[in-house]
């Protein structure tokens, strides 16, 4: 495991050579946000990315399989049709921690986004929308993972 | 060095969709090994994806994103023969660029 420090230094050798050859990403400064990834309950996990209560909405749309015979490779996307979006969560609500992946969205894609996810056992999973006004408006429904047939 | 990611990008009515496969062992942190231990965790942490040359979205992943990962997103306005590039890093300080041509 590395420490906080070994990889503040990696990221400013890094930085230093992006910036030195005109690439430097607009998201550099971004540090990984381990709280996020720590939490063990949705709702902390949102909240560790500087978000507002969560809110359920239509516009949001998770999605994934009803039935998910590995859990090792569930397809999971999230997506809405609504402009404002800052980031957009992929989470699990009965892993060991809650959070999947965070995504960064631009105007310059869709807020859209699909990637496959392991998962422990059956549960809800939920696609989290964090608007540029701070609100997180979010989406869940149930996958049941099967393993060997016995059932979720 | 990994082994290199597999890049789709095809354009369809203006926007691109963009399908990446990484090649990595996204080691969850949760498994033992055969003499018990625990396998530390071994994953991708941070993902960017430029549309040529800039920034279009980063993502930051957890242990949770399956081996061998997946990804798929849109690029509004990009056009066949633009380039994609993806870049990963993992917590072990590996990390890997890739880049391909819209078609």
């Amino acid at each position: 495991m590395k420490n906080r420090r070994d990889m503040l230094q990696r990221s400013a050798v890094v930085a230093g050579l992006l910036a030195s050859t005109g690439l430097f990403p607009q998201f550099a400064h971004a540090a990984f946000n381990k709280n996020a990834f720590d939490a063990k309950n949705v709702a902390d996990s949102v909240k560790a990315y500087g978000a507002g209560a969560l809110t359920e909405s239509k516009d949001i749309t998770i999605t994934g399989p009803d039935i998910a015979e590995n859990g090792a490779v569930v397809p999971l996307g999230a997506s809405t049709a609504l402009a404002g979006v800052k980031q957009l969560l992929i989470l699990v609500e009965k892993n060991p921690s809650v959070l999947v992946a965070m995504f960064n969205v631009t105007e310059a894609i869709d807020a859209n986004v699909t990637t496959r996810a392991k998962m422990g056992q059956s549960s809800d999973v939920y696609a989290v929308a964090i608007m540029n006004d701070g609100r997180a408006l979010f989406a869940k429904k149930e996958v049941k993972v099967t393993l060997g047939g016995c059932g979720g | 060095m990994a082994d290199p990611m597999r890049i789709r990008a095809q354009s369809s009515g203006g926007n691109a969709v963009v399908r990446v496969l990484m090649s990595h062992e996204m080691e969850s942190g949760q498994r033992r090994d055969s003499a018990g231990k625990l396998v530390p965790a071994w994953h991708i942490m941070e993902v960017t994806a430029s549309h040529n040359g800039k920034t279009v979205m980063t993502a930051e992943w957890g242990a949770a994103v399956a081996k061998n990962p997946f990804l798929q997103f849109t690029v509004k306005g990009a056009k066949a023969g633009d380039k994609i590039t993806i870049n990963w890093k993992d917590n072990k300080g590996d990390s890997r660029t890739d880049e391909a041509t819209i078609s």
